[in-house]
This record gives structure tokens, sequence and C-alpha cells, in this order.
């Protein structure tokens, strides 16, 4: 059982200041930031890709892209453990190709990448489906091609959602922990990210470390929301938004 | 430089299917809204798909749905003016213009975004966003941009609808203007008769997505092929009709006989006539000799609306109005005129001239 430890600042910076270890923050943020830019541009794609079609087979799409969302993390990290396994399909290519992912850093990259995929591309679409269709039509009769159209065009006018998008994607990777653990495990150094240090050093006891991290992850989002705050204001404020 | 078009297109509520070739005078394209003005529009920049039908420009064939030829959009050289402009709102005015010369290099660019400015009066706030532009600014710079990519025709959805009212005739004769110059098959949609009348050389009258005229606009107004283009054409007053003779018809909602000018090549089956044709014999004149003494009728007024130059007046023939307000014709007089004889005693004199009574088949 845990037993409740009496926690003081002084104990925290002791930790903080004497963990040799630092890893985890590392971990986390190499894992978030890699994460996002693989979702952002996947998810960007799938969004664009999305607006053009109708039909069955673009709402069987929609519930695959979403699926994650819904499903419990451990059901999909066992399921991308069940792919990228020894005898799974991916993982049978990437052994052809010499090389594993299960339980290295590239496994705490996927799993917050599927699991923050579908926040990006329900925003995206969104945020594209905002657009006023004229503005793309006039491009077009101006004779501008379809990719100068999403570049040039339909991408600025929907920076704004897709920029909140890229944030809750963040979020949701530094915050993963379910299929992190399935999928990467906990080896400290190379995929204990911190929600993952924050679990063992619970489970070992060690109520002052976990507090610590704890606190490291609560000042990271603090900065991130604080730096979408004036980011956002700076936006409402340039060009065309003002008057 | 021709335009022709022939396309079908089902809508939700009714087909479009029209047919028309425009020359290098402009086509004024009138119609009431939900006519299926914006969809042709829409249907030849590229930006719809008809179901089937041809359009070939200059030549170059843009949509043969036989031949399974459809050019997109991007490839036909059609210049659009949308309704509401539909400027790029996260660009300059420069940088909007400049967006259809792409492939040009820089200075080549520059002057020709400096050139077309000039041509559309849109100088002197190229630094500007569009939401900082008034309505005749937004207009000027979206023909600019319009004609950057120098369209083989140009296509104009309501250009001057989103303007105020004082701005319309300064932008209508700008674009007189560059139709002066541009001399390419320029299409104009509008819902406004004096519009569609004063901007168009050419008239084609929608309705319900068919061509319900088309032709010089002059004769269009003077002879309406049938009562629903009289009707979209503005005229206000119409009566069924029964021929007695070549010039003699029965007006049976009006309870009296015309004599008409025109001989009647097909049975008319209504008479019309425009609100500002009808005339008012004024009593101090006397009794003109010969045909003026045609159609001439007693009336009385049932009631009246004005507007800062002229009036319209609400006429019951034959008898004094009743209490529900029910009325034969509407004459629209100025008020000069009505000056003269609105203390005279009623009856008035109602005039219905031969030479302007509007002759409709079904």
């Amino acid at each position: 059982m845990i037993s409740p430890v009496p926690i003081h600042l002084m104990s925290i910076s002791l930790v903080l200041a004497d963990a040799m270890d630092w890893s985890p923050v590392r971990i986390s943020l190499e894992t978030s930031v890699t994460a996002t830019l693989i979702t952002l541009a996947i998810g960007l794609a799938a969004a664009a890709w999305r607006e053009r079609r109708r039909g069955p087979a673009a709402a069987l799409v929609d519930g695959i892209f979403l699926l994650p969302l819904v499903l419990p993390p451990t059901v999909v990290g066992f399921l991308l453990l069940l792919l990228f396994g020894r005898n799974g399909p991916f993982g049978q290519l990437l052994l052809k190709l010499g090389t594993t992912v299960v339980f290295s850093w590239p496994a705490t990259v996927i799993a917050a990448a599927v699991v923050s995929f579908p926040l990006m591309y329900l925003t995206a679409r969104a945020a594209l489906e905002q657009v006023d269709s004229r503005f793309l039509e006039a491009a077009r009769t101006l004779g501008a091609s379809e990719w100068r159209v999403f570049r040039e065009i339909a991408l600025p006018l929907a920076w704004p959602g897709v920029l909140a998008g890229t944030i809750l994607s963040f979020a949701r990777a530094l915050g993963e922990f379910g299929a992190t653990l399935m999928l990467a495990g906990n080896i400290p150094g190379r995929t204990a990210t911190i929600p993952i240090a924050i679990y063992f050093a619970v489970e070992s006891d060690d109520m002052t470390r976990a507090f610590a991290w704890c606190a490291v992850d609560v000042a990271i989002s603090l900065v991130l929301l604080a730096g979408l705050y004036h980011w956002t204001r700076a936006q409402g404020r340039a060009r065309w938004m003002r008057r | 430089m021709s335009l022709q078009v022939q396309i079908a297109k089902q809508l939700p509520n009714f087909g479009l299917d029209v047919s028309f070739t425009a020359g290098e005078t402009p086509l004024g394209i009138l119609g009431p809204s939900g006519a299926g003005k914006t969809m042709l529009l829409r249907c030849i920049a590229g930006l719809e798909q008809p179901d089937r039908g041809r359009i070939e420009l200059n030549g170059r064939v843009l949509l043969d749905t036989a031949g399974r030829v459809r050019v997109p959009a991007r490839e036909r050289r059609i210049g659009l003016l949308f309704q509401h402009y539909a400027l790029f709102p996260n660009r300059t005015v420069a940088e909007n213009v400049a967006f259809g010369l792409h492939n040009l290099p820089d200075d080549e660019k520059m002057r020709k975004l400096a050139a077309l400015l000039d041509q559309t009066h849109a100088r002197g706030f190229e630094s500007r966003y569009p939401r900082e532009l008034s309505g005749g600014e937004q207009q000027r710079v979206a023909l600019a941009r319009a004609l950057s990519i120098e369209p083989e025709a140009l296509l104009l959805d309501e250009p001057l609808s989103a303007l105020d009212t004082h701005l319309r005739s300064q932008v209508e004769a700008q674009l007189q203007e560059t139709f002066g110059v541009y001399r390419r098959p320029t299409l104009l949609v509008t819902h406004n008769i004096e519009e569609a009348y004063r901007l168009g050389e050419q008239l084609l009258v929608l309705a319900r997505g068919r061509v319900a005229a088309f032709g010089a606009k002059g004769e269009i107004f003077r002879h309406p092929p049938s009562l629903e283009v009289a009707q979209l054409t503005g005229c206000k007053n119409f009566s069924r009709a029964r021929a007695i003779s070549d010039h003699l018809v029965d007006a049976l909602d009006w309870g009296c006989q015309l004599r008409v000018a025109q001989t009647l090549a097909r049975p008319a089956a209504h008479v019309g006539i425009r609100a500002h044709h009808i005339d008012f014999a004024e009593p101090s004149s006397a009794p003109a000799a010969g045909s003026n003494n045609d159609n001439i009728f007693p009336c009385w007024l049932a009631r009246s609306s004005e507007t800062p130059f002229r009036i319209t007046l609400y006429l019951q023939l034959h008898r004094p109005p009743g209490e529900s307000g029910e009325y034969h014709l509407q004459a629209e007089v100025f008020k000069e005129k009505w000056e003269r004889f609105r203390d005279t005693p009623q009856p008035w004199r109602v005039r219905l001239a031969p030479d302007s009574l509007l002759l409709l088949p079904d």
C-alpha cells in the first residue's frame, strides 16, 4: 500500500536538484514534439482528403480515424502491439529491414501519435470546412492548382483552427500513458516518459519523486497554455484580423 | 471571339436547360432570384458540372459531355466576379490581384499589377486588406483580380447588388468603360431590369432554368415574346385577351375592347401595358383628331404611392373603386404631369395607346 508521505517543497527541490535523471522530461518533450509534427502532417493530409469525399467509404475511414479517441488507451496499445510485434504485419516488415520498434523510443512516438491523431484530424477538418468555399473557387478560376489553393488559401484561412488542433494534440501526446506503456514499456532513459515515471515512482512508494514529476508536468502545461494565450492574442491583433 | 453555351443540369427544384451564343458585346442575363442565373455562370466557369452539354470559347472546347471533355476551372481562363467579390481576406489588395499573376517574373508582375489597378481605378490602397475597403473599392479590386488572368470571357454575378445606391451609377460607368476596352464575351447576371438594360447589349431572360427570351434588348422590351418575359422585364398591367378582329381585342379582365397596332400573328392570350406608357387625356386639351381617340376609358383613383419624382396611380376602370382596394391598372407618371390633373374631378380619362399595348401569346 501507498503510505502518505510528508511532502516539503524542500525535499522536492532536493529531488529535482539531485535527480541526476532528467531523462523523463527530455523523453516526454522529444516524444510529444515528434508525435505532434507527424500528427500535424498526416492529420492535415487526411482532413484535406476527407473534405472532398462523401459517401459510405469516407464514413468508414472516419470511423477508423476516430477509433483511438474512443478506445481505452490500453486497447490502442494492445492493438499496436499486435501490429508492431514480432508476428504483426508491421513488425514482420521492420524485422526484414533489420529493426524493431517495440520497447524502443520510436514506440513512444507511435503510441503518442496514434492516440493524438483524432484530435488533430477532427479540429483540422472542422477548420477547413469553415473556410468559405467561394475563396477556394475564386482561386481556382484564377488558375491556381489544387495544391496552391490548399497551401495559399485554405490552410492560411484555417490556420487558427489547425493551430488549436496542434496544441490539443501536443497536450494529448504529453499526457499519453496507457498505449505508451503497452508498446514502449518503462525503460528508464529510453522510453520512460513523465507519466510513466510518475506511475512507477508512486508504485515504488517514492511520493516525493512523483510530486516532483507532477510539478514539472504542471509547469510544462502552464507554459504551453501561456504561450497559446499570447500567440492567439497576437494573431487577433495581427493583419487581417484587425478592425 | 465567341462563347457558345449549351448545357443542362438537374437542380433540386427545376432543370437548368440553356443554350445561347455570346459575342463581343455584353450579354445581360436577367431573371428572378432562383432562376438559375448564378448556377449558369458557375457551370461556364467550371465550378459546377452540368449533367450534359457543350461549352466552347473561341474555338476551345471547355466542356463536351458526349466527348468526355471537362476542362477544370483553373484552365478555362474565364474571369468570374463573385456576387460578394470573394476577395481573399488574408491577402492585401496587391496580393489579391497578384494571385492571378503567379507565373510571371517579378518585374513583369509588378508592371501588370500596376496596369490592372490603373485600369480599374483601384490605385492607392494596394497594401490594405479587403475588410478595410468600401464596397465600391472591393468591387474594383475584384474586377482587377478577375482581369489579371487575361480571361477570354468575363462573367459578372450581380456586380452591383452589394453596393449602396449612390455608388451604383459610378461603378456602373466604370464597368461600362471596362467593357468598352475589353471586347470579349461578357456575361452579366442581374435581377435588376434597369441594370440589365443599361449594361447589356444583348439580353437573355432566364425563368426557372429556361431561356424565356434572347436577343437585342430593345426588341425584347418592345415586343416581349410571352407573358412571363413581359413580367420579368417589368410590365405591371395584364389582362386576359381574346381577338375580335385583326386590330381589335377584347380585354376580359379590364372589361373593354382595345384597338391594337400590331397585327395578330398568333392569337394573343394576354394584353399588357407598361405602367409608364399609360397616358391621361387631359381635360383641358381638346379631343384630338384621328387615332388619338382610341382606347380612352373613364377611370377612378383607388390609391397611389409616391417616389421622389414619380407617382404610381392604381386605377379602377369604368366605375368608382369599391372597399376592397382592387384596381385594374397601375400607372406611373411624373409628378409635374400629375400636378396638372390631380385636382380635376374624377373620372379621369385614361388612354391605352395602341402602339404601347403588348400582345402576349401563351
